[in-house]
């Protein structure tokens, strides 16, 4: 039994024009009420206007335009801001009725090839009858007037704007030998008389045909997974959220959710925006953002971003940031500009298929000119077949395709693996890296430094706590990675910090300031030295601290030395396997770092990296980056993209390294959305895959039509005797193009771990 | 050379000829819109149909720019609009109007075109 739910009608409003005078309007609002789906219509000749009331399930505006065109009056609806995830559902939708249309005028085509073939193969003396003849004529037409028609319906309207596409091809080619194979049905006797066999060509037609629809049945498959991974990160979004206002729970849509909403995330949820947990504890799998397969433990304070995953326990979450500012949106904006990007390689397969089309017809007619001068008996019907198959082998698609649908699969690939790639250029420049430089916190180390060990001077009053307290009460003022660590262990040893005063912070040195009266500095060496401090009896426990690899920290009081605070960052678990990676991928990793020398060594040393740059200012890395780039070297510069933006500029490739969802997106050519330094193996990687996958694409589809054309126009007769039928060039241009997206679809497999 | 063969070349020279005028040279200007002034963003209307029409466009430079592309074809070629210099990379539904803006921000020729690059257009950028 079947129920049918009664929708309510729906209703819309479709500008018409061309509309002149009542009778006008009335074919209009006829046509309209006779349309499957339509419950009423009302055509306005005044406003030219038609207003619809439609049944949403059986037709749509878009239909009830079309109706409206049929008649022979224009329509359009009305323009609309829609986001770019609408249009995503809306090609989908179009994608897959153009699919459906496809198969069936595929389907129509075959059967009429085999029809035609089979009364080609009647014993020759009825194959070269009248009644044959009509007959192929009989099972060609339908495929000529329908399933093929919109090749010549394209090609016309390209030929008006005096240009040429694959279309343009496929209805001269096909539409040459139909119309001779028409003329020799029609006046068959006129041909005998002339004792020229009355030879039709219907089977050309149809196979022709048939074989392009299939090739663009496959490819419009192929194509459309191209863009599926942006389909899959817009999917992630959920379409209602939890919302507690006014104490109460209630399920709202998405769009209806507000900033500062309450939003309450079961376990097994989809958090629905970004924001702050206010309270409850759980795991939260942020893979599908930024590639990371181990859930995050989140609880009270912690952010969380829309789209991810809560897995075991209940949220209660501030909404911080909705719709178009939230991290999901920023990351389907960036892969979208990425893939409407252009790849600097492209400029050759433009500038080559801007010509391409009228270089063939022209070829085509060079082809039958050559052929009817020089080629055999019956010299004009060899001609005929020669230049029809030059025009049906050659494809400017595989041409058109072969980068953007790599660049697309690739930057979409690289999303799911947390490596936005900001396009076709990018890609082109990180596949030329041969040196990767790290700043070193936050990309090799965690970049959350904690305090390791405390040497007091000997003479200070002071006691480690006091110690502490002092330089934590200046250090609160900085933002210093350093700075944290040590406010964060006065915080852990629950101290008091007194008020600061007269702060002042010397780049790359260290800070000073007034803290109950006394004068507090805190920094390295050269700090010390410039505040005329003797760092002297302290130099052994720096040198053990630098040894580990330990950042120390002379903290000066009233302008003597009084205590040493030693600073371990540990290093990533991921940073030494980037750094042999990397080196297995003929790259030089560079590490660069504030730090002095012994403690940048030591981290060197525990990653595996040979050559540091050491005691570097924030302002002069920069330069570094400048003079490894004037060595000849092509740089990649990996940072935080905060502090060091200016070096990620100046880098050839810049990357920008985020921990965990938290990421200055923008700031560089690839981000990472993970804090793991193994990104960068798998963004340069990606580069390089995609680039082979491109330039292998680029050279099929020139080798295929360098080959292909010469071979269809009959080069190699003279010598060998070697022709091509129509339907073999058919078949051929079918398969160049579906290989060229099948091979960029190879790129879906990238694995983060895959040898390049 | 029979009177045939020799008709037959002259006649494909005279085609080759006209093939390559009509495509490269007939072609050029293509029709060429300038946006109007008046507040809000310069918009200029675009007809994608085998083609852009028009196929170049003449903005000021550090005004925003808005172009409505209206696909009135469902030849897929022309399914997607790429503005390479602006990242833009749009899908234009069959039979609608969708709008693209974007502000050049330096004098010069930016290039529009399909997917595939088969089908071009120009925005000129004037100060």
């Amino acid at each position: 039994m079947t129920t049918t739910t009664p929708v309510a009608p729906e209703r819309c409003t479709i500008p018409v024009s061309g509309m002149s005078c009542a009778a006008c309007s009335g074919k209009v609002q006829r046509s309209l009420e006779t349309s499957p789906g339509v419950s009423g219509a009302n055509v306005n000749l005044m406003t030219g206007s038609a207003t619809v009331s439609y049944d949403p399930a059986a037709t749509s505006p878009e239909r009830l335009v079309e109706v409206i065109r049929s008649t022979g009056y224009g329509a359009e609806l009305p323009s609309s801001d829609r986001s770019e995830e609408d249009l995503l559902g809306t090609r989908d939708a179009e994608r897959a009725a153009e699919t459906r249309e496809l198969k069936g005028k595929f389907a129509v085509s075959a059967v009429a090839a085999a029809i035609v073939m089979l009364i080609g193969m009647w014993p020759s003396a009825h194959a070269m009858s009248d009644g044959s003849r009509w007959l192929q004529l009989a099972a060609t037409l339908p495929v000529v007037l329908w399933a093929g028609r919109h090749f010549y319906s394209r090609a016309w309207a390209a030929f008006r704007h005096h240009s040429a596409d694959m279309n343009t091809l496929i209805a001269v080619g096909t539409g040459t030998a139909f119309a001779y194979s028409l003329v020799v049905t029609l006046a068959a006797g006129w041909f005998a008389v002339r004792g020229v066999a009355p030879h039709v060509y219907y089977e050309a037609v149809v196979t022709i045909i048939a074989l392009i629809l299939l090739g663009n049945l496959l490819e419009a498959g192929a194509r459309s997974r191209t863009s599926e991974a942006v389909r899959k990160l817009v999917g992630l979004r959920p379409a209602t959220a939890r919302v507690v206002r006014g104490g109460e729970e209630r399920e709202v849509p998405l769009a209806d959710v507000r900033v500062g909403d309450e939003l309450l995330v079961r376990p097994g949820e989809t958090i629905p925006a970004d924001g702050t947990v206010l309270d409850g504890t759980s795991n939260v799998d942020e893979s599908m953002l930024t590639g990371e397969p181990v859930p995050v433990a989140k609880s009270a304070g912690a952010s969380v971003v829309g789209a991810t995953l809560n897995r075991n326990g209940a949220l209660r979450i501030r909404v911080d940031r909705i719709g178009r500012d939230t991290v999901l949106s920023r990351i389907i904006r960036l892969v979208q500009q990425a893939q409407g990007s252009k790849a600097p390689i492209q400029r050759l397969a433009d500038r080559i298929s801007a010509v391409f089309v009228p270089l063939v017809l022209s070829i085509a007619i060079a082809t039958f000119v050559i052929w009817y001068d020089l080629g055999p008996d019956p010299a004009y019907l060899h001609a005929l077949v020669a230049a029809v198959t030059v025009l049906i082998i050659a494809c400017p698609c595989a041409m058109g395709l072969a980068v953007p649908t790599a660049v697309m699969v690739s930057t979409g690939r690289g999303a799911e693996l947390g490596v936005l790639i900001k396009g076709g250029e990018a890609l082109e420049r990180s596949e030329a890296v041969d040196t990767v430089v790290f700043d070193k916190t936050g990309t090799l180390t965690q970049g959350r430094p904690g305090v390791a060990s405390i040497t007091l001077a000997g003479g200070t009053e002071l006691d480690e706590s006091r110690l502490v307290a002092l330089a934590a009460a200046v250090e609160r003022l900085s933002e210093h990675p350093l700075a944290e660590a040590i406010v964060a262990e006065a915080d852990r040893r629950g101290l008091a910090l007194p008020p600061a005063q007269a702060f002042k912070s010397q780049t790359g040195k260290g800070v000073l300031a007034i803290v109950d009266g006394r004068r507090v500095a805190a920094g390295n060496l050269s700090l010390m030295h410039d505040l005329r401090v003797n760092p002297e009896p302290l130099a052994g426990a720096a040198g053990a601290a630098a040894a580990d690899g330990h950042t120390p920290v002379y903290v000066a009081v009233d302008g003597r030395l009084a205590g040493l605070i030693a600073i371990a960052d540990p290093v990533k678990p991921g940073s030494r396997e980037a750094v042999e990676a990397l080196e297995r991928m003929g790259i030089e990793p560079v590490m660069l770092t504030g730090d002095d020398r012994r403690t940048a060594d030591s981290v060197a040393r525990t990653v595996g990296i040979r050559r540091v740059l050491a005691q570097v200012l924030p302002d002069r890395k920069l330069e570094e980056v400048w003079a490894i780039q004037r060595g000849g070297h092509v740089v990649a510069m990996v940072g935080d993209g905060l502090n060091d933006a200016p070096a990620l500029a100046q880098a050839d490739v810049g990357i920008a390294m985020g921990s965990g969802t938290d990421v200055a997106m923008e700031a560089g050519a690839v981000t990472l959305m993970r804090g793991d330094p193994r990104g960068v193996v798998t963004a340069l990687g990606l580069a390089r895959r995609t680039m082979r996958v491109i330039r292998q694409n680029l050279f099929w589809a020139f080798i295929y039509n360098v080959i292909g054309i010469p071979v269809a126009a009959g080069v190699l007769y003279p010598a060998f005797g070697l022709r091509l039928t129509p339907a073999m060039a058919a078949a051929a241009m079918a398969v160049s193009s579906v290989s060229v997206v099948a091979n960029s679809l190879r790129l879906r497999k990238f694995d983060r771990g895959a040898r390049t | 050379m029979t009177t045939s063969q020799l008709v037959i070349t002259l006649l494909g020279i005279v085609a080759i000829a006209w093939v390559n005028y009509y495509f490269f040279v007939a072609g050029r200007p293509a029709a060429v819109a300038t946006a109007g002034g008046g507040p809000g963003p310069q918009r200029i209307r675009i007809e994608v149909k085998g083609g852009y029409s028009p196929a170049v466009v003449r903005v000021r430079v550090g005004h925003p720019v808005r172009l409505e592309f209206f696909r009135n074809e469902t030849n897929s070629c022309t399914e997607e609009v790429v503005l390479p210099d602006f990242g833009i990379r749009s899908y234009l539904p069959a039979h609608r109007t969708t709008a693209v803006e974007f502000t050049p921000t330096r004098p010069g020729s930016y290039e529009f075109a399909c997917g595939m690059g088969m089908v071009r257009g120009r925005i000129v950028a004037e100060s």
